[in-house]
Protein backbone atom coordinates (compact mmCIF):
# COMPACT_ATOMS: atom_id res chain seq x y z
CA UNK A 1 0.00 0.00 0.00
CA UNK A 2 2.76 2.42 0.97
CA UNK A 3 4.61 1.47 -2.20
CA UNK A 4 1.52 2.17 -4.26
CA UNK A 5 1.10 5.60 -2.68
CA UNK A 6 4.73 6.49 -3.37
CA UNK A 7 4.88 5.27 -6.96
CA UNK A 8 3.36 7.24 -9.83
CA UNK A 9 -0.27 6.24 -10.38
CA UNK A 10 -1.15 4.60 -13.70
CA UNK A 11 -3.80 6.11 -15.95
CA UNK A 12 -6.39 3.44 -15.13
CA UNK A 13 -6.29 4.46 -11.47
CA UNK A 14 -6.13 8.23 -11.93
CA UNK A 15 -8.58 8.57 -14.84
CA UNK A 16 -11.58 6.84 -13.20
CA UNK A 17 -10.87 8.69 -9.93
CA UNK A 18 -10.94 12.02 -11.78
CA UNK A 19 -14.17 10.97 -13.53
CA UNK A 20 -15.77 10.33 -10.14
CA UNK A 21 -15.45 14.03 -9.34
CA UNK A 22 -18.30 14.67 -11.77
CA UNK A 23 -20.94 12.76 -9.72
CA UNK A 24 -19.21 13.64 -6.42
CA UNK A 25 -19.65 17.37 -7.00
CA UNK A 26 -23.14 16.94 -8.48
CA UNK A 27 -24.47 14.83 -5.63
CA UNK A 28 -22.67 16.35 -2.66
CA UNK A 29 -22.64 19.96 -3.79
CA UNK A 30 -24.95 20.23 -6.81
CA UNK A 31 -21.97 21.84 -8.54
CA UNK A 32 -20.60 21.36 -12.01
CA UNK A 33 -17.00 20.23 -12.10
CA UNK A 34 -14.89 22.98 -13.64
CA UNK A 35 -11.84 24.93 -12.65
CA UNK A 36 -11.22 27.82 -15.03
CA UNK A 37 -14.25 29.70 -13.68
CA UNK A 38 -12.18 30.21 -10.52
CA UNK A 39 -10.07 32.64 -12.57
CA UNK A 40 -13.20 34.69 -13.31
CA UNK A 41 -14.27 34.64 -9.66
CA UNK A 42 -10.85 35.86 -8.49
CA UNK A 43 -11.01 38.73 -11.01
CA UNK A 44 -14.55 39.58 -9.89
CA UNK A 45 -13.38 39.55 -6.29
CA UNK A 46 -10.12 41.52 -6.71
CA UNK A 47 -10.54 43.90 -9.62
CA UNK A 48 -14.02 44.02 -11.14
CA UNK A 49 -13.44 47.60 -12.42
CA UNK A 50 -17.10 47.94 -13.44
CA UNK A 51 -16.62 45.39 -16.24
CA UNK A 52 -19.91 43.66 -17.09
CA UNK A 53 -18.35 40.20 -17.19
CA UNK A 54 -17.38 40.60 -13.53
CA UNK A 55 -20.72 41.97 -12.35
CA UNK A 56 -22.33 38.93 -10.79
CA UNK A 57 -22.60 37.39 -7.39
CA UNK A 58 -19.20 35.66 -7.19
CA UNK A 59 -19.83 34.91 -3.52
CA UNK A 60 -22.42 32.33 -4.55
CA UNK A 61 -19.60 30.55 -6.41
CA UNK A 62 -17.17 30.65 -3.52
CA UNK A 63 -17.01 26.86 -3.37
CA UNK A 64 -14.85 26.98 -6.49
CA UNK A 65 -12.23 29.09 -4.71
CA UNK A 66 -12.17 26.69 -1.76
CA UNK A 67 -11.75 23.87 -4.26
CA UNK A 68 -8.71 25.41 -5.98
CA UNK A 69 -7.18 26.26 -2.59
CA UNK A 70 -7.54 22.56 -1.83
CA UNK A 71 -5.73 21.69 -5.08
CA UNK A 72 -2.73 23.76 -3.96
CA UNK A 73 -2.69 21.95 -0.60
CA UNK A 74 -3.10 18.57 -2.32
CA UNK A 75 -0.14 19.33 -4.57
CA UNK A 76 1.91 20.25 -1.52
CA UNK A 77 0.96 17.09 0.41
CA UNK A 78 1.58 14.77 -2.53
CA UNK A 79 4.97 16.27 -3.30
CA UNK A 80 6.13 16.18 0.33
CA UNK A 81 4.76 12.88 1.57
CA UNK A 82 3.86 10.72 -1.39
CA UNK A 83 6.78 10.94 -3.78
CA UNK A 84 10.11 9.24 -4.18
CA UNK A 85 11.62 10.96 -7.17
CA UNK A 86 10.02 13.56 -9.38
CA UNK A 87 11.43 11.98 -12.49
CA UNK A 88 8.81 11.13 -15.11
CA UNK A 89 9.08 7.83 -16.95
CA UNK A 90 8.69 9.39 -20.39
CA UNK A 91 8.64 7.71 -23.76
CA UNK A 92 12.16 7.57 -25.22
CA UNK A 93 10.88 9.31 -28.30
CA UNK A 94 9.70 12.31 -26.28
CA UNK A 95 13.03 12.58 -24.49
CA UNK A 96 14.81 12.51 -27.86
CA UNK A 97 12.52 15.10 -29.44
CA UNK A 98 12.78 17.48 -26.49
CA UNK A 99 16.54 17.02 -26.23
CA UNK A 100 16.82 18.00 -29.90
CA UNK A 101 14.88 21.16 -29.09
CA UNK A 102 17.37 21.96 -26.33
CA UNK A 103 15.71 20.70 -23.13
CA UNK A 104 18.40 19.35 -20.81
CA UNK A 105 16.81 19.01 -17.39
CA UNK A 106 14.62 15.91 -17.18
CA UNK A 107 15.09 15.43 -13.43
CA UNK A 108 11.63 16.53 -12.25
CA UNK A 109 8.06 17.19 -13.40
CA UNK A 110 8.97 20.44 -15.12
CA UNK A 111 12.15 21.22 -17.07
CA UNK A 112 14.21 23.58 -14.92
CA UNK A 113 15.74 25.09 -18.05
CA UNK A 114 12.34 26.54 -18.97
CA UNK A 115 10.45 27.01 -15.70
CA UNK A 116 12.55 28.81 -13.12
CA UNK A 117 12.96 32.31 -11.74
CA UNK A 118 16.32 32.58 -13.50
CA UNK A 119 14.75 32.00 -16.90
CA UNK A 120 11.66 34.13 -16.27
CA UNK A 121 13.10 37.36 -17.60
CA UNK A 122 14.67 35.83 -20.70
CA UNK A 123 12.63 35.79 -23.95
CA UNK A 124 12.15 32.04 -23.54
CA UNK A 125 10.87 32.33 -19.97
CA UNK A 126 8.58 35.18 -20.95
CA UNK A 127 6.98 33.15 -23.74
CA UNK A 128 6.51 29.95 -21.72
CA UNK A 129 5.44 31.35 -18.36
CA UNK A 130 3.99 34.79 -19.06
CA UNK A 131 2.49 34.52 -22.55
CA UNK A 132 1.53 30.89 -21.86
CA UNK A 133 -0.29 31.83 -18.67
CA UNK A 134 -2.07 34.69 -20.39
CA UNK A 135 -3.28 32.40 -23.20
CA UNK A 136 -4.53 29.83 -20.68
CA UNK A 137 -6.56 32.46 -18.80
CA UNK A 138 -7.86 34.34 -21.83
CA UNK A 139 -8.54 31.20 -23.86
CA UNK A 140 -10.36 29.21 -21.19
CA UNK A 141 -12.67 32.11 -20.40
CA UNK A 142 -13.29 32.86 -24.08
CA UNK A 143 -14.07 29.15 -24.60
CA UNK A 144 -16.18 29.12 -21.42
CA UNK A 145 -14.29 26.21 -19.90
CA UNK A 146 -11.06 24.23 -19.75
CA UNK A 147 -10.06 20.59 -19.69
CA UNK A 148 -12.15 19.94 -16.59
CA UNK A 149 -15.26 21.96 -17.48
CA UNK A 150 -15.41 20.94 -21.14
CA UNK A 151 -13.31 17.82 -21.74
CA UNK A 152 -14.45 15.99 -18.62
CA UNK A 153 -17.63 17.54 -17.22
CA UNK A 154 -19.16 18.75 -20.50
CA UNK A 155 -18.25 15.66 -22.50
CA UNK A 156 -19.66 13.48 -19.70
CA UNK A 157 -23.00 15.20 -20.26
CA UNK A 158 -22.60 14.77 -24.05
CA UNK A 159 -22.44 18.48 -24.81
CA UNK A 160 -21.63 19.26 -28.44
CA UNK A 161 -19.93 22.54 -27.47
CA UNK A 162 -17.58 20.61 -25.20
CA UNK A 163 -16.59 18.28 -28.02
CA UNK A 164 -15.90 21.32 -30.23
CA UNK A 165 -13.91 22.88 -27.38
CA UNK A 166 -11.84 19.73 -26.81
CA UNK A 167 -10.99 19.49 -30.52
CA UNK A 168 -9.98 23.19 -30.48
CA UNK A 169 -7.78 22.69 -27.41
CA UNK A 170 -5.94 20.00 -29.36
CA UNK A 171 -5.69 22.06 -32.54
CA UNK A 172 -4.01 24.83 -30.55
CA UNK A 173 -1.77 22.40 -28.68
CA UNK A 174 -0.67 20.60 -31.83
CA UNK A 175 0.12 23.87 -33.64
CA UNK A 176 2.21 25.02 -30.70
CA UNK A 177 4.01 21.71 -30.23
CA UNK A 178 4.78 20.91 -33.84
CA UNK A 179 5.11 24.30 -35.54
CA UNK A 180 5.80 27.04 -32.99
CA UNK A 181 7.95 25.37 -30.31
CA UNK A 182 10.81 24.67 -32.75
CA UNK A 183 10.83 28.41 -33.56
CA UNK A 184 10.86 29.47 -29.90
CA UNK A 185 13.77 27.32 -28.78
CA UNK B 1 -18.34 25.81 7.05
CA UNK B 2 -20.24 24.20 4.22
CA UNK B 3 -17.33 25.11 1.95
CA UNK B 4 -14.82 23.04 3.92
CA UNK B 5 -15.82 19.90 2.07
CA UNK B 6 -14.77 21.54 -1.19
CA UNK B 7 -11.30 22.12 0.25
CA UNK B 8 -11.14 18.39 1.01
CA UNK B 9 -12.28 17.47 -2.52
CA UNK B 10 -9.69 19.89 -3.88
CA UNK B 11 -6.95 18.28 -1.78
CA UNK B 12 -7.81 14.84 -3.14
CA UNK B 13 -7.94 16.22 -6.66
CA UNK B 14 -4.56 17.94 -6.24
CA UNK B 15 -3.05 14.68 -5.00
CA UNK B 16 -4.42 12.76 -7.99
CA UNK B 17 -3.14 15.35 -10.49
CA UNK B 18 0.30 15.18 -8.89
CA UNK B 19 0.53 11.40 -8.47
CA UNK B 20 -0.65 10.72 -12.02
CA UNK B 21 1.91 13.22 -13.39
CA UNK B 22 -0.87 15.19 -15.11
CA UNK B 23 0.88 18.34 -13.90
CA UNK B 24 4.09 17.44 -15.70
CA UNK B 25 4.98 19.62 -18.69
CA UNK B 26 6.70 16.53 -20.10
CA UNK B 27 3.51 14.46 -20.01
CA UNK B 28 1.63 17.17 -21.91
CA UNK B 29 4.39 17.31 -24.53
CA UNK B 30 4.24 13.51 -24.81
CA UNK B 31 0.49 13.77 -25.35
CA UNK B 32 0.70 16.41 -28.09
CA UNK B 33 3.37 14.31 -29.80
CA UNK B 34 1.22 11.14 -29.60
CA UNK B 35 4.08 9.28 -27.95
CA UNK B 36 2.29 7.81 -24.95
CA UNK B 37 -1.17 6.60 -24.07
CA UNK B 38 -0.94 7.95 -20.51
CA UNK B 39 -2.83 11.26 -20.86
CA UNK B 40 -5.34 9.84 -23.36
CA UNK B 41 -6.03 6.99 -20.95
CA UNK B 42 -6.62 9.44 -18.10
CA UNK B 43 -8.91 11.80 -19.99
CA UNK B 44 -10.70 8.94 -21.79
CA UNK B 45 -11.39 6.85 -18.70
CA UNK B 46 -12.41 9.97 -16.74
CA UNK B 47 -15.01 10.79 -19.41
CA UNK B 48 -16.30 7.20 -19.48
CA UNK B 49 -16.71 7.16 -15.69
CA UNK B 50 -18.19 10.68 -15.70
CA UNK B 51 -20.66 9.88 -18.49
CA UNK B 52 -21.72 6.58 -16.90
CA UNK B 53 -22.23 8.37 -13.58
CA UNK B 54 -24.37 11.09 -15.12
CA UNK B 55 -26.48 8.49 -16.94
CA UNK B 56 -26.97 6.62 -13.69
CA UNK B 57 -27.84 9.78 -11.74
CA UNK B 58 -30.42 10.68 -14.41
CA UNK B 59 -31.82 7.17 -14.61
CA UNK B 60 -32.24 6.84 -10.85
CA UNK B 61 -33.49 10.46 -10.68
CA UNK B 62 -31.09 11.10 -7.81
CA UNK B 63 -31.28 14.35 -5.89
CA UNK B 64 -28.36 16.19 -4.35
CA UNK B 65 -27.71 15.54 -0.65
CA UNK B 66 -29.60 18.76 0.12
CA UNK B 67 -32.64 17.33 -1.63
CA UNK B 68 -32.37 19.69 -4.61
CA UNK B 69 -32.82 18.68 -8.24
CA UNK B 70 -29.40 18.21 -9.74
CA UNK B 71 -28.34 20.76 -12.34
CA UNK B 72 -26.32 19.05 -15.07
CA UNK B 73 -23.46 20.77 -16.89
CA UNK B 74 -24.72 22.36 -20.10
CA UNK B 75 -22.43 24.30 -22.40
CA UNK B 76 -23.94 26.49 -25.12
CA UNK B 77 -22.09 26.56 -28.43
CA UNK B 78 -20.68 29.73 -29.97
CA UNK B 79 -17.66 30.74 -32.06
CA UNK B 80 -15.77 31.71 -28.91
CA UNK B 81 -15.48 28.02 -28.08
CA UNK B 82 -13.37 27.49 -31.20
CA UNK B 83 -11.25 30.65 -31.04
CA UNK B 84 -10.80 30.66 -27.27
CA UNK B 85 -10.31 26.90 -27.27
CA UNK B 86 -7.44 27.13 -29.75
CA UNK B 87 -5.88 29.98 -27.76
CA UNK B 88 -6.04 27.87 -24.63
CA UNK B 89 -4.49 24.96 -26.55
CA UNK B 90 -1.51 27.15 -27.49
CA UNK B 91 -1.09 28.10 -23.85
CA UNK B 92 -1.59 24.53 -22.66
CA UNK B 93 1.31 23.29 -24.82
CA UNK B 94 3.52 26.18 -23.64
CA UNK B 95 2.88 25.98 -19.90
CA UNK B 96 2.07 22.26 -19.86
CA UNK B 97 -0.77 23.18 -17.52
CA UNK B 98 -4.49 23.72 -17.67
CA UNK B 99 -5.99 25.78 -14.83
CA UNK B 100 -6.29 22.87 -12.32
CA UNK B 101 -2.66 21.81 -12.69
CA UNK B 102 -1.48 25.45 -12.38
CA UNK B 103 -2.73 25.37 -8.78
CA UNK B 104 -1.29 21.91 -8.14
CA UNK B 105 2.10 22.91 -9.59
CA UNK B 106 2.27 25.86 -7.20
CA UNK B 107 1.50 23.45 -4.34
CA UNK B 108 4.30 21.20 -5.57
CA UNK B 109 6.70 24.02 -4.82
CA UNK B 110 7.38 25.44 -8.29
CA UNK B 111 7.00 28.97 -6.98
CA UNK B 112 7.64 30.56 -10.36
CA UNK B 113 4.22 29.26 -11.45
CA UNK B 114 2.69 32.01 -9.31
CA UNK B 115 3.73 34.26 -12.20
CA UNK B 116 1.91 31.98 -14.64
CA UNK B 117 -1.19 32.10 -12.43
CA UNK B 118 -1.04 35.90 -12.24
CA UNK B 119 -0.88 36.12 -16.02
CA UNK B 120 -3.69 33.59 -16.38
CA UNK B 121 -5.76 35.88 -14.14
CA UNK B 122 -4.73 38.85 -16.24
CA UNK B 123 -5.76 36.89 -19.35
CA UNK B 124 -9.18 36.13 -17.85
CA UNK B 125 -9.51 39.79 -16.85
CA UNK B 126 -8.55 41.01 -20.33
CA UNK B 127 -11.15 38.68 -21.81
CA UNK B 128 -13.74 40.26 -19.52
CA UNK B 129 -12.65 43.71 -20.65
CA UNK B 130 -12.79 42.92 -24.38
CA UNK B 131 -15.69 40.50 -24.31
CA UNK B 132 -18.28 42.70 -26.03
CA UNK B 133 -15.91 43.40 -28.89
CA UNK B 134 -14.91 39.79 -29.55
CA UNK B 135 -16.74 37.45 -31.97
CA UNK B 136 -18.87 34.89 -30.15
Amino acid sequence: MIDFLKEPWPWYVAGPLIGLFVPLLLIFGNKNFGISSSLRHICAMCMPMKINYFKYDWKSEKWNLFYVAGIVIGGFLASHFMMETGKVDLSIQTVEDLSLLGVEDFSSYLPGDIFSWDVLLSPRGFIFMVLGGFLVGFGTRYANGCTSGHSISGLSNLQFASLAATVSFFVGGLIMTHFLLPLIF
Amino acid sequence: MKNIKFVVYGIVFGIILTKAEVISWFRIQEMFRFQSFHMYGIIGSAVIVGAASIMLVKKLKLKSVNGEDIIFPTKPYNKGILIGGAMFGLGWALTGACPGPIFAIIGNGYSVFVVTLIFALLGAWTYGLLRDRLPH
